[in-house]
């Protein structure tokens, strides 16, 4: 018994569409296009002689093992700062939900990260790890560990991946929580007295019943890091050292704004831009069809 | 009465007609300047400009802070594309090849100088300085303005405590690398040496002083054909050194830029290579006694090493459409009261850059500048010994931001033990030339 509203005519649709289409045109569309155009020619930073070439710029970025180790390091990067923040904030949130004094101020307390904004945050972990003057690369150093990120590139990886993750911990944290205080608590109890071990009642039951929102939490902090984590990148290791931690949208920026080698980075946006319409099309898909509790 | 009132306003209107077309006569022009100076630095250009604006009525110099070397490039170029560049831009030295295959963007200093009929002395400027910004034949491309050398930092308290003669530093690389090892030896700091800026310390400044070239084609002043030669035998000899340094904790990779700075401010190396104008934070910041030396070089692949290269910045006059010949003529009034002996001294005692002037360095002598700031002008005499030859005048090398990260890279490749020195140069040669090879098809 849905009531429809039927428009007569075809002009007030339009019209009443037309704000949110001529924002999108001019906030997605225009510079999308652009970015496409851009992707195919070659041209001088100052614009003054440009060539069509066609999809030149995409088929050397796909031989180049420059671009192919980048696509890697993405893949790693995003895989390991999903994993840690959603678990870590899954973690937090179980313990959150406890009956437990104070519990008020650790929710407030761990939902803090999320409001420093991220190149400060960069800036932290840059002075709790920097070779020379951190704190934590002294303790470091004190076990023993030869802690200098700035020439091991699997150092300056965990570096920025901790540094990411722990920003996301915090929104991953407070969808936890609002989705463990769904939970019913009678099925909970029900288990108890059938006598399953915590453990067991976490397993068997919260984990799956919060299936809806590791999946959901899983696309967005992927896109996270594949697109927002630019901050903690260039403030900790500028994709070095010998491009181990230069991920695709550290790239765009490299090849863009420091080479000025325009039509290799508009092929690069354009090749993250279909990735994320990718992503995006497997939320919009899956996310409430094909997870069940 | 109506009537009357009419008359009134015409007359006001045409009062202040007259009024801001008389004010439009005396209104000076505006010349945008944008640099990339950060903290005191900035300040100084600041004053600078305010100086020039002081001394005249006609023209008046607005200089603006539009973020590091790299964010100013990149605003000016947008601002280009745009219609809106500025009069003038800072733009660092590994710029300078971009800048110059700009065409119309940009207007060459010596045209501007024709055009506005005034002559240009191109002999005032030190030949180090003039040489980098200067085409093939000799003219000036853009004008000098913050330039630096690089010198060689160590910890006099450090020598001493590792029984070197803390005044007598290291002349050559054998040297340099004894005196690590036996301050590692001897435990006196947690590392011997580490370099600031790693390519342009390790293979510009070394390619410059040994006379060997960086690449073919006069380090690409002679075209944009150029190819790149830092896989040569002193290179490759030069990196293996620095591999093996690092293995026994002599030498310390401290990142790239000027990243390894706080490694010596610290106390943690004992040396550091790295540029001149690194002098005012020591001064500030050192808890040590500290010292400053001429880079060291290879005694059997040069016995007497010429001259160093520059690094810093230079300005460029930028053209938009509807840019006036007035607008030009008050960028050649600056540049020429920038390049005044008194000016360019008091720039270069401000702010520890050299003088582009020999007026300025001569001006500072006179001031007894040299004998209060001992070894500031250790740097000059650095940058001015010998007979410049075409593999020390500088590199016009196109996309040249993009090399040096390359060849960062690659060094760094090399450290961490994943290829040999020879492999790693090798591998710079050949990515940096497809860059170079790249720009020329852009350029051409």
């Amino acid at each position: 018994m849905r009531r429809r509203v039927i428009f007569r005519g075809k002009l007030l649709p339009y019209l009443l569409l037309a704000p949110q289409i001529a924002i999108t045109a001019v906030f997605f569309f225009w510079p999308a296009g652009m970015a496409i155009m851009q992707s195919m020619l070659r041209e001088d930073p100052f614009g003054l002689r440009s060539t069509f070439v066609g999809l030149e710029n995409f088929a050397e970025l796909f031989a180049d093992p420059l671009y192919l180790g980048a696509f890697s390091n993405t893949l790693v990067f995003s895989g390991s700062v999903a994993f840690f923040s959603i678990a870590v904030g899954l973690f937090l949130a179980v313990l959150a939900d406890k009956q437990i004094r104070g519990a008020n101020l650790y929710k407030t307390l761990l939902i803090w990260p999320y409001a420093i904004a991220p190149a400060l945050s960069a800036a932290l972990w840059l002075f709790l790890f920097h070779p020379a003057i951190g704190l934590f690369a002294r303790i470091i150093r004190g076990y023993g560990v030869d802690w200098n990120y700035y020439i091991n590139g699997g150092q300056a990886m965990l570096l920025v991946t901790i540094a990411a993750a722990w920003k996301q911990v915090s929104y991953n944290f407070i969808f936890f929580l609002a989705g463990l205080q769904a939970i019913p608590k009678s099925v909970l109890e029900a288990a108890a007295i059938d006598g399953a071990s915590e453990t067991r009642r976490f397993w068997s039951i919260v984990f799956p019943l919060l299936s809806p929102t590791t999946f959901f939490l899983l696309v967005v902090n992927l896109v996270y890091a594949f697109f927002d984590t630019f901050g903690a990148i260039h403030a900790l290791t500028q994709g070095g050292p010998a491009k181990a931690t230069e991920t695709l949208i550290y790239k765009v920026y490299v090849d863009g704004v420091v080479n000025l080698n325009l039509g290799s980075s508009a092929a690069q946006s354009v090749v993250l831009m279909v990735l994320v319409i990718m992503l995006t099309a497997v939320q919009f898909r899956y996310i409430e069809r094909k997870v069940h509790y | 009465m109506h009537r009357r009132s009419l008359l009134a306003v015409g007359a006001a209107a045409a009062l202040s007609l007259a009024a801001s077309t008389g004010a439009r006569a005396q209104a000076p022009i505006d010349i945008q300047f944008w640099h990339a100076m950060t903290g005191p630095l900035g300040q100084i250009v600041g004053q600078a400009a305010e100086a020039f604006n002081q001394a005249q009525n006609r023209y008046r110099v607005v200089a603006t802070f539009k973020g590091g070397y790299v964010d100013t490039m990149t605003q000016a170029i947008a601002a280009f594309r745009a219609g809106q560049a500025p009069h003038i831009v800072q733009m660092f030295e590994v710029g300078t090849a971009t800048m110059m295959a700009a065409g119309r963007a940009i207007k060459p200093v010596h045209e501007l100088f024709a055009e506005a009929g005034i002559p240009l002395n191109t002999e005032q400027y030190l030949a180090g300085v003039r040489g980098y910004y200067s085409s093939s034949d000799g003219k000036l491309i853009s004008m000098p303005f913050n330039s630096s050398t690089a010198v060689l930092w160590y910890n006099k308290d450090v020598f001493r405590a590792a029984g070197l003669d803390p005044e007598k530093p290291p002349a050559t690389w054998p040297e340099v690398f004894a005196a690590a090892r036996q301050i590692r030896e001897r435990n006196a700091a947690p590392c011997g040496f580490t370099v600031g800026w790693p390519t342009w310390t390790q293979f510009e400044q070394f390619s410059a002083l040994h006379n060997i070239p960086f690449s073919t084609r006069a380090n690409g002043f002679d075209g944009l054909d150029t190819e790149l030669r830092i896989n040569a035998a002193p290179f490759v000899r030069h990196l293996n050194n620095l591999v093996e340094a690092s293995r026994n904790g002599s030498f310390k990779w401290g990142g790239r830029d000027n990243a390894a700075e706080p490694l010596y401010i610290s106390g943690e190396c004992a040396m550091i290579q790295t540029s001149s104008a690194f002098r005012a934070r020591v001064q500030r910041e050192a808890k040590f006694q500290w010292g400053a030396t001429m880079l060291p070089f290879y005694p059997d692949v040069i016995a007497e090493p010429i001259n160093s290269v520059i690094g810093g910045a230079s300005l460029w006059v930028m053209t938009s459409p509807n840019r006036r010949a007035e607008e030009y003529r008050g960028v050649v009034e600056f540049f020429n009261f920038l390049s005044r002996p008194d000016r360019d001294a008091w720039w270069h005692q401000q702010t520890g850059y050299v003088p582009i002037t020999r007026g300025g360095y001569e001006q500072s002598q006179r001031d007894g500048f040299y004998q209060r700031e001992p070894g500031t002008d250790m740097p000059i005499h650095q940058l001015t010994r010998g007979t410049m030859t075409e593999n020390s005048r500088g590199f016009r090398l196109g996309r040249f931001v993009e090399i040096r990260n390359i060849i960062q890279e690659e060094m760094e490749k090399a450290l961490q033990g994943q290829q040999s020195a020879q492999a790693a140069l090798d591998a710079a040669v050949q990515r940096g030339n497809r860059v170079l090879r790249d720009f020329e098809r852009a350029s051409r």
